[in-house]
C-alpha cells in the first residue's frame, strides 16, 4: 500500500477569479465567527430541525440589513403567512411593519391557502413566484433576500422532480439579481443528512446547520458553517442563544483569545496579607479561582475584593447565586464592608439570582450585557461551582472559557469561587475542569489542630510572579481576614488529613532537604 | 402564465378546446402575463404557471400545469365531463 500527499494546485480559473466578498450581516457576533459575514451575492442554506431558530435567524438577517446596513430586504414565506411571521416576530423588536410603509421591507407570502383547493394537470413551473420574488426585490431596491423555507415548497406541490429544478432555477435568479440570500430548509435529525429532501444544500453556494440538541436535559443551541465556498470561516460548533428584543446572539468562545494582552499591573486584592502573598496583589486582567470548603471563606474573600475595589475607587460587578442580596449585605456588614453605601456610589453592581433561571449562553450574555452597561473593573462570581448543575460538563467548560476570555479582553480581575464536595481537601469539579483556565488559584480549607478547626489559605499558582508557598493560618473577625503564619507542624492539609510533626521531626525533613539540594 | 413560451400557448389551446367541447363557450376567459402583472399574481398568491383560476361559480378552484390531462381539468374545476352529464346524472 502506498500512501499519495498531493495538494491540488490552483487552476489558473480560480487564480485570476476575483476572491468571495463578504457583506457583514449586521449580527456583530455572527460576523465574527463568520470571519466577516455571509458571501456576498451568494445564497447560503440554513438548516434545522423544528424549532432551531431558522426563521428568526432569516428574518434577523433582513433586519440587520435594514436597521444596521441600510439595505432592504425580501422575505418569501412558505410556511407562515406573513401575517404570523409579522405576530411571532414581534417579540424581538423589529419594526417590520414600518419597514413594510417605508418600502424597506417586502413579504412574498407563498404560504399555502388553505381555503383554494389546487389541482396538478401536466407540466408547470414556479414563474409566477419568480416573477413575484423580482418584482418585490425591485419595488424595494433589495439587496438582501431570505426565503423560508425550502423544504415546505416540497409539500406544497405532488410533483417533486419539477420543484427541485425550479428551486435551483431561483436560486439562480438570486445570485444572477445579485442579492445575499439566506434559504432555510429543514432537517429530522440533529446529526443526519444535511435536509430533509437531499437537494436542499445543492441548491445554494454556502450550507450552515443550526442545532437544537438536548444534552443532560438541557437544551443546547449551536451554530455551525459547513461551507463557505471559496472563503473562511471558524469551524465547529458555536453555542447561541436567542434573546428577546434582539434575536439570535452566537457566543464565540476563543473568538478573541489570540489578541489577548498581558498586563503587568497589579491590583489590591482588598486584604494586604493576601496582596503579599500573591507577590504584591493580582494581576490587573487576571482570573482567579478560590476553591474551598463550604464556610471557609471563599464569600468572605470576595467581599474583601470589592471592598478593595471600592477603596481604589474601582466599579465592580458581583454575580451572587448562592445567597440572596440581604443575606449578602448582612455578611459583608458583619466582616465591616458595607454593600448598600457602595452600590449608592455606584461602586458596586450586583446580581443576585438562581443559577437555572438562565441557560450557561444566557448567563455569559447577561455578564458580557452587564459589563458593557456598568464598566466595571473588577467581576466576582460566587459561585462557579452553582452553575455546574445548569448544564453539561462541555457546556460548562465553555462558558468559563467564554467567561475568562471575556475578562481578559476587557482588562478586568475577575475573581470566581468554587465549592469542594468535602469538608476535608478535595477537590471540586468545577476546579477539574477549569483551573488550567485561570491565571491565580487560592485554596482556603479547614485544618483540624488538637480538637479545633482553623482555616488555612494558600497561593496554589500564580501566573507569572513568585509568590508565597505557605499554608498560612487565617482567622475572620469583624475586620474581615487576617493572614497569620504558616502551619510550620502540621502536614497533609491540602490532602485533608493534617499530621502534627514534633519540632524535631521538622528539623530533620529541613536538613534532609538541604543535603540534597547540595548534591545536585 | 408567463410569457409566450411553448407551455402557455398549449395550456391555452388546451382550455379553449375544453371550453368550447364541454361549457359549450359558455365562459369568460382572461388570459394574464405574471411578467407583466406581477401584482396579480402577488393579490392572488399564485406560485405556478401556467396556473387556472375558476373566479365563478364558486367556490374557487386552481389548476396548474398544461391542463393537457381533460379530466383532471374537470374535477379541479368542479366541472363533470359532458358524456357523463349526457348519461343523465345532471
Amino acid at each position: 500500500m502506498s500512501v499519495h500527499s498531493y495538494s491540488e494546485p490552483k487552476s489558473k480559473a480560480q487564480l485570476e477569479s476575483p476572491a468571495v466578498r463578504k457583506t457583514p450581516t449586521g449580527i456583530a457576533s455572527f460576523d465574527l465567527i463568520a470571519r466577516g459575514g455571509l458571501p456576498e451575492g451568494r445564497t447560503t442554506l440554513i438548516s434545522g430541525t423544528a424549532g432551531s431558530g431558522k426563521t428568526v435567524f432569516a428574518m434577523q438577517f433582513l433586519a440587520a440589513g435594514i436597521a444596521v446596513m441600510g439595505e432592504p430586504g425580501v422575505f418569501v414565506t412558505f410556511e407562515e403567512s406573513a401575517a404570523d411571521i409579522r405576530a411571532n416576530m414581534h417579540s424581538f423588536g423589529w419594526e417590520l411593519e414600518q419597514w413594510e410603509r417605508e418600502g424597506k421591507l417586502v413579504f412574498v407570502d407563498a404560504s399555502p391557502d388553505p381555503a383554494v383547493e389546487t389541482i396538478e394537470s401536466g407540466p408547470f413551473d414556479l414563474g409566477a413566484l419568480l416573477a413575484r420574488v423580482e418584482n418585490a426585490m425591485k419595488r424595494v431596491g433589495a439587496k438582501r433576500v431570505a426565503v423560508d423555507s425550502l423544504s415546505s415548497v416540497f409539500a406544497q406541490f405532488a410533483d417533486q422532480s419539477i420543484i427541485r429544478r425550479e428551486l435551483f432555477r431561483i436560486a439562480w435568479a438570486l445570485k444572477t439579481a445579485g442579492m445575499t440570500s439566506i434559504l432555510t430548509a429543514e432537517r429530522l435529525e440533529e446529526y443526519g443528512a444535511v435536509a430533509r429532501f437531499g437537494v436542499e444544500e445543492f441548491i445554494a453556494d454556502n450550507v450552515m446547520v443550526l442545532r437544537n440538541g438536548l444534552e443532560d436535559e438541557n437544551r443546547r443551541r449551536t451554530i455551525e458553517i459547513i461551507k463557505f465556498r471559496g472563503t473562511d470561516h471558524q469551524k465547529g460548533e458555536v453555542p447561541f442563544t436567542i434573546v428577546s428584543g434582539e434575536g439570535l446572539v452566537v457566543l464565540p468562545l476563543s473568538a478573541m483569545q489570540l489578541k489577548q494582552k498581558s498586563s503587568e499591573v497589579r491590583i489590591k486584592s482588598g486584604n494586604e496579607e493576601l496582596d503579599l502573598m500573591c507577590g504584591g496583589g493580582f494581576f490587573r486582567d487576571s482570573v482567579i479561582l478560590a476553591s474551598g470548603a463550604t464556610g471557609t471563606g471563599k464569600t468572605l474573600l470576595v467581599t474583601e475584593f470589592l471592598r478593595g475595589g471600592a477603596e481604589a475607587g474601582e466599579r465592580s460587578l458581583l454575580v451572587a447565586f448562592e445567597e440572596s442580596r440581604d443575606q449578602l449585605f448582612r455578611n459583608a456588614i458583619g466582616w465591616g464592608v458595607d454593600f448598600e453605601k457602595m452600590e449608592r456610589e455606584g461602586k458596586l453592581r450586583l446580581i443576585c439570582d438562581y443559577p437555572e433561571v438562565n441557560g450557561l449562553e444566557d448567563w455569559l450574555l447577561v455578564i458580557q450585557r452587564e459589563v458593557a452597561a456598568f464598566k466595571p473593573t473588577r467581576l466576582a462570581l460566587d459561585s462557579l461551582s452553582a452553575l455546574e448543575r445548569v448544564g453539561s460538563i462541555k457546556a460548562f467548560r465553555e462558558f468559563v472559557i467564554g467567561l475568562t476570555s471575556f475578562v481578559k479582553h476587557k482588562e478586568i480581575t475577575g475573581l470566581m469561587t468554587s465549592t469542594t464536595a468535602t469538608l476535608m481537601g478535595g477537590a471540586s469539579i468545577t476546579e477539574g475542569h477549569i483551573s488550567t483556565l485561570t491565571d491565580s488559584i487560592i485554596l482556603l480549607r479547614y485544618v483540624e489542630m488538637f480538637g479545633e478547626m482553623k482555616r488555612g489559605v494558600t497561593v496554589l499558582k500564580m501566573r507569572g510572579s513568585p509568590h508565597d508557598k505557605g499554608i498560612r493560618e487565617f482567622t475572620i473577625d469583624r475586620e474581615g481576614m487576617h493572614v497569620r503564619e504558616s502551619f510550620k507542624n502540621v502536614t497533609g492539609i491540602l490532602a485533608g488529613t493534617p499530621v502534627h510533626l514534633s519540632p524535631g521531626d521538622i528539623e530533620r525533613v529541613w536538613t534532609q532537604l538541604d543535603n540534597d539540594s547540595d548534591g545536585n | 402564465m408567463t410569457g409566450a413560451t411553448p407551455r402557455t400557448q398549449l395550456a391555452v389551446a388546451n382550455l379553449r378546446r375544453i371550453c368550447e367541447a364541454e361549457l359549450a363557450n359558455e365562459c369568460d376567459l382572461e388570459i394574464i402575463d405574471v411578467l407583466e402583472h406581477p401584482q396579480v399574481a402577488e393579490d392572488q398568491r399564485i406560485l405556478a404557471t401556467p396556473t387556472l383560476v375558476k373566479h365563478l361559480p364558486p367556490p374557487l378552484r386552481r389548476v396548474i400545469g398544461d391542463l393537457s390531462d381533460r379530466d383532471k381539468v374537470l374535477f379541479g374545476l368542479e366541472l363533470l365531463p359532458s358524456d357523463q352529464s349526457r348519461g343523465g346524472r345532471t
